[in-house]
């Protein structure tokens, strides 16, 4: 099990999506292709935006499938925050 | 190109303002105004600034402004933009004017820190910052990522005591919507590639659904939702252009977001002077302010309504005979 922090990579408010494809590739394909599994911690990190959060998971789903979600958990988030992963693992699954 | 500044333009009325818009010549810049009063959106303001960036310095004239409201015009930073020493002393307005003054944004660095410090200068509470905060963010980013302009975008933002709404104006004079949408899409017309633009779902950098790892084609359609779920304005202007959210009528109670942006109460204009780039207006009331949650689970319940139909629309049927 491996935890990601997330406020200290991108604020109380995440928006950058550069900084969410970094998280990505860098923190949490590693760790999936270790078979372990991702805690992302939202902890004080207030919002987020479609964008960054799309940035940060959606090609998870796509290149994993839909199982991926039961190797992720998130963390301490607020209810803008839920709502916002709920909208992208919605329609990425929609999508499939 | 010659811009006359009126008595006044807001997104209400902001349709004769822009077919005031003199495109011709676009390597000169001349400024006229109304010489009692000019009452603007900063919509209006992001646009000179923006054209101001594309003609060479020397080729901007402004005549003398006699407005007094020409303060207004110092205080958000246009004469900055235009290069042009205005002809008045300025008396500094109290250090808690609610505004943010011209700004140009060329990268995602520059975006994150504008985003800090606007939040201080609106005097915005958390629960009225968030949206805020949302719409600067995905509508620069927009920008940033699409639109290839090498001035990046051009902001501004207003807040108004007497309607309590704070006004924001972005533009830019990159590719504009239409060529972007077409880079996946074919699209003969700028009004259709602004109506998909607003489609959730719909990106110009794929075709598929749920978008590319960066793209999912959803930013322009939250924002419009926003402004949809608090009354508001939204007006988006690319080519020849304009499409206007118009504000839900006071009787209507319920809220319906619709995926179809022609399915809304919108005004809509094709035939207006050509604007390379793409500018966005929005009014966002403090009053109104729903809870951003609940704004997002009705953008959820839409949203994925939406890709289903497509989906749907997009199935075989089996024949019989």
């Amino acid at each position: 099990m491996i935890q990601i922090k997330l406020f200290p990579e991108v604020g109380s408010f995440a928006e950058n999506k550069d900084l969410a494809k970094t998280l990505r590739l860098k923190k949490i394909i590693p760790a999936l292709k270790k078979k372990q599994e991702v805690t992302l911690d939202f902890e004080k990190v207030d919002s987020a935006t479609q964008s960054f959060i799309h940035a940060l998971i959606s090609d998870l789903i796509r290149t994993y499938g839909a199982d991926v979600l039961d190797r992720i958990r998130f963390k301490n988030c607020s209810e803008t925050i839920k709502t916002i992963i709920k909208i992208v693992t919605d329609y990425m699954q929609e999508s499939e | 190109m010659k811009i006359h500044l009126p008595n006044s333009a807001f997104l209400g009325n902001i349709d004769s303002f822009l077919r005031g818009f003199d495109e011709s010549k676009s390597n000169k810049l001349e400024l006229t105004a109304n010489k009692k009063w000019i009452a603007i959106h900063p919509v209006v303001l992001s646009m000179i600034a923006a054209l101001s960036l594309s003609v060479n310095p020397k080729s901007i004239s402004c005549e003398k402004f006699e407005a007094k409201s020409k303060h207004y015009l110092q205080r958000m930073g246009l004469f900055n933009f235009l290069k042009i020493k205005p002809e008045m002393s300025i008396t500094e307005h109290e250090a808690a004017g609610r505004f943010i003054p011209l700004t140009q944004i060329k990268n995602s660095t520059g975006l994150t820190a504008f985003i800090t410090d606007m939040v201080p200068l609106l005097h915005l509470k958390p629960k009225q910052a968030e949206p805020i905060k949302y719409i600067v963010s995905e509508l620069v980013r927009n920008v940033l990522e699409h639109a290839e302009s090498p001035h990046g975008a051009i902001l501004a933002a207003q807040y108004y005591e007497k309607s309590n709404t704070i006004r924001i104006g972005i533009a830019d004079t990159g590719l504009g919507i239409k060529t972007t949408i077409n880079q996946s899409y074919n699209t003969k017309t700028d009004l259709e590639a602004i109506q998909l633009a607003l489609t959730p779902g719909v990106t110009g950098t794929t075709q598929k659904e749920g978008g590319t790892e960066q793209n999912a084609g959803a930013g322009l359609f939250f924002i419009k939702s926003i402004a949809n779920v608090n009354r508001d304005y939204f007006m988006i202007y690319s080519g020849r252009a304009m499409y206007k959210l118009l504000k839900r009528r006071p009787d209507v109670k319920t809220i319906k977001l619709q995926a179809d942006p022609f399915n809304d109460r919108h005004s809509k204009n094709e035939n207006l002077p050509f604007w390379r780039g793409t500018i966005v207006g929005i009014d966002i009331s403090l009053d109104e302010t729903n809870e951003f949650s609940m704004l997002l689970n009705l953008i959820r319940t839409t949203y994925s309504k939406a890709i289903r139909e497509r989906k749907e629309a997009k199935h075989k049927h089996p024949i019989f005979i």
